[in-house]
């Protein structure tokens, strides 16, 4: 985007090297500090206006409100600074945009579309705040309040973050490399390569306790001494952005909105495994992160942060953009290494773990996105860094992604530890359209359900644990009374099952038994005849035996968790599996091909409109009098609900 | 895509090297739009390779197309969110009414529907994008007149 009128850009390399990176003292000279406030927009000269612009933000109509804004400077001949940021998680307030006039405080608007740009610009820039569109400001003690606006610390989905990788998102233009070091950024980086050994860097991560965000809990540091003690003339490191589980891209929020501080953290491991090629593993899909990862390692290259001998400490780095070709599995750790080897993306047995042969039989470490980004904060401020957060086992913060019908979807960040019952009606706000909620879909694919009892739980992976569930990609869904869980279940179901990479029997043959499975009891049996009521229930009985026996022996985490959806709702939603099964009947009216329909004999004129559509001949009546449905024939399609006319055909 | 413009991709990567395999079959079907047995045949002199590994790898990910494209991409998502706010009636209008199914192509060549991973808008779904315009709470009876607008701007 072609948005860059930054004064930053006016400032050279040396400056930046000379005065900020290789700074030692805590504090910048007082000239210095001043620029760089200037530059972390603490201060402005000329009104400020940030349009949050992640792939999130597009969609909702983000692009379009920025080029409104733009115009409207221009007509105007407003001189002003109009900067594209990154998403700062609220993503039910998209498109998000925020103003800062000289002297006043930052005030954000929500849901501007491109019809409200003008209003609101045409109020705020006369020092009017227009009340219905206003979110929050963001009140310092160096500028003036806003009379009519509440304080962003009031509001309870911000309130209750602890944004600590999120700091920056939605402050910073993630396409310019001077906002992130104007906040700080690579200091940790440069301190790390001149004055740790590498040995020091990995007991330093292991000290601070940070655990493998991607669901294993592994503590990264110990996983970095491994690779790094083992024998070798090249080791790898890998940067696992894949998050394909479906509802949970926290991963990809994090790289637009901050792509710097992934590198960041990459460069670190890096020096610590002692390599000189990384790689970061991006779903294809994702072609804004791709394209904001690009342009940052094109920066930090020009600022000689990666490449051959970085500022004379003897440390080399490559880092290499693959893009994943689409498919789920990569996302596991040796599948992830072979689809990078240029071969099929089936996992292997482990071990040995890829910390001892990985990629090409090297050493290799594969880190997610929210494990590395947590790196450069411990060598900004120590290795007690995570300890402000969480709880003894846990430690430090979480990203997760809210979704299905809660208020306030989007991606935010709370301590480990936090209640899941505030995370879903504080933060999250409660059920949208004051529906009833049902339950929360945790995880994911390899996830299960809480129900309302059991929310009071800690956000923590030994807690959900317990519940068998696995926090994974930390996607939740929130269900409401209108969705059905056994549909919810069919749908994981049927990605597992088209996802499955076909290596290990259990997994590829299990997850298409059990989608069969599924497939039948949200039908009605067409025909009584041929034992089909019988294998309903056998395969029913058999659910929970097959489920086991794919936690046990499947090859891969895809395998051996893609039962816990099934599990976890056997368990807690019984009685709705029964009423499938026995009433063949689906209260949320989910299940379309269980729906019952019946002919209101008061309102039906015998147009015979429906007759001949009918596929299975389940509608009789002669002209003119009412007609009526053979329960026992009718498939539930709802194609005579569709063509008649008179409204008399009705659903159970 | 000519024989000239092959060669210029396959040039950018080194010879018999399997490593950057996918990357060439992706960069092919950026400019191509989808990958045609010729050019796997080419791609596998280049890396050498049979062109049957090759093709066993490449029907292994979902990203590779083997016909070529329509002219509209329909592509509906199917995350979880978009699936609980009802994105099945979506896909089922679009069987209903066009006899197009997720993975195939209208007879005209028109349109093509895919489903996708999880485009990130949760709170918006079900969502749905035709060839970079995005729609979003989707529902059956709208698709209609979004079709008709597309079919109007080709005539």
């Amino acid at each position: 985007m072609s948005m860059k009128e930054s004064s930053g850009n006016m400032l050279n390399k040396d400056f930046w090297i000379q005065n900020v990176l290789l700074s030692d003292a805590g504090e910048y000279p007082a000239e210095i500090d001043k620029k760089l406030k200037y530059l972390r927009r603490e201060k402005v000269e000329k009104p400020l206006i940030m349009v949050g612009m992640n792939t999130c933000s597009i969609i909702a109509g983000a692009k379009k409100t920025y080029d409104e804004i733009q115009q409207y400077l221009e007509e105007r001949k407003i001189k002003a600074e109009l900067v594209a940021v990154g998403c700062d998680g609220f993503c039910a307030m998209e498109p998000l945009v925020s103003v800062q006039l000289p002297g006043k405080t930052r005030v954000a608007f929500r849901n501007v579309t491109s019809e409200k740009v003008s209003f609101i610009l045409d109020s705020i820039l006369n020092n009017i705040i227009p009340e219905e569109y206003t979110l929050c400001q963001f009140p310092d003690n160096q500028h003036e309040l806003w009379k009519d606006a509440e304080f962003q610390r009031d509001i309870p989905f911000y309130s209750l973050q602890k944004r600590s990788l999120l700091e920056l998102s939605g402050k910073i233009d993630p396409e310019n490399i001077h906002d992130y070091l104007a906040f700080g950024g690579y200091r940790a980086f440069l301190k790390t390569i001149r004055n740790f050994t590498p040995e020091k860097v990995c007991e330093v991560l292991e000290k601070s306790g940070l655990q493998g965000r991607g669901g294993g809990g592994f503590l990264a540091g110990t996983k970095w001494k491994l690779a790094h003690s083992t024998p070798a003339d090249q080791r790898y490191v890998i940067c696992n952005a894949y998050d394909s589980d479906p509802g949970a891209f926290s991963n990809r929020a994090l790289i637009e909105a901050n792509p710097h501080l992934l590198i960041e953290g990459l460069a670190i491991a890096a020096y610590a495994v002692g390599t000189s090629k990384a790689y970061i593993y991006i779903r294809n899909d994702y072609v804004l992160a791709t394209e904001r990862l690009n342009k940052a390692l094109k920066d930090v290259v020009s600022m000689g942060l990666v490449g051959h001998n970085i500022h004379g400490s003897g440390f080399n780095l490559d880092i290499i953009i693959r893009k994943g070709a689409g498919a789920f599995v990569c996302g596991e750790e040796t599948a992830l290494i072979s689809s990078v080897e240029g071969k099929r993306g089936m996992p292997r047995t482990k071990p040995p773990y890829p910390a001892t042969m990985g990629l090409f039989g090297k050493p290799t470490v594969v880190n997610n996105v929210e494990t590395l980004a947590n790196v450069p904060g411990i060598f900004r401020y120590g290795p007690d860094y995570l300890n402000v957060n969480g709880n003894e086992q846990f430690r430090g913060t979480k990203l997760i992604v809210l979704n299905g019908k809660v208020k306030n979807h989007g991606v935010i960040e709370v301590p480990m530890g936090t209640n899941l019952r505030s995370i879903v009606f504080d933060i999250g706000g409660g059920i949208k359209n004051s529906g009833i909620f049902k339950a929360a879909q945790i995880g994911g694919p390899s996830g299960g359900f809480l129900v309302g009892e059991n929310l009071d739980i800690p956000l923590d992976y030994s807690a959900l644990k317990e519940q068998g569930i696995f926090l994974g990609s930390g996607g939740i869904t929130i269900l409401d009374t209108q969705n059905c869980i056994i549909d919810t279940v069919k749908f994981f179901m049927d990605f597992i099952q088209k996802e499955s990479c076909g290596k290990c029997i259990p997994c590829r043959e299990g997850s298409r038994r059990m989608l069969e499975i599924f497939e039948n009891i949200t039908k009605r049996p067409i025909a009584e005849s041929r034992h089909t009521t019988l294998e309903r229930f056998k395969g029913v009985m058999q659910l929970e035996s097959m489920a086991e026996v794919i936690k046990d022996t499947s090859l891969c985490g895809l395998g051996q968790k893609a039962p816990n959806p099934v599990l976890s709702s056997l368990n807690l939603f019984r009685s709705e599996y029964e009423e499938h099964i026995f009433d063949r009947n689906c209260t949320a009216g989910v299940c379309k091909e269980l729906r019952l329909f019946h002919i209101d004999v008061e309102k039906c004129t015998g147009c015979t409109v429906c007759k001949p559509k009918c596929p299975t001949e389940a509608i009789i009546g002669t002209k003119v009098h009412p007609h009526f449905i053979i329960e026992e024939k009718c498939i539930g399609c709802g194609i005579c609900f569709d063509v008649c006319k008179f409204s008399a055909i009705s659903v159970r | 895509m000519d024989e000239k413009q092959l060669t210029g991709i396959l040039e950018k990567y080194p010879p018999s090297n399997r490593e950057s395999l996918i990357p060439i079959l992706q960069e092919i079907q950026d400019v191509n739009g989808y990958l045609s047995e010729s050019m796997i045949v080419e791609v596998g002199k280049y890396v050498k390779m049979p062109t049957s590994k090759i093709f066993g790898l490449s029907t292994f990910f979902n990203q590779f197309r083997f016909e070529p494209p329509a002219k509209f991409i329909i592509r509906v998502c199917h995350g979880t969110s978009c699936h609980v706010n009802d994105s099945n009636s979506v896909l089922a209008e679009f069987e209903k009414k066009y006899k197009l199914r997720p993975g195939q192509i209208s007879r005209d060549g028109m349109f093509g529907l895919e489903i996708t991973g999880c485009m990130g808008a949760c709170g918006i779904g079900p969502v749905m994008e035709i060839n970079g315009d995005y729609y979003t709470e989707v529902k059956a009876s709208v698709i209609k007149g979004i079709i008709d607008s597309y079919i109007h701007k080709e005539e």
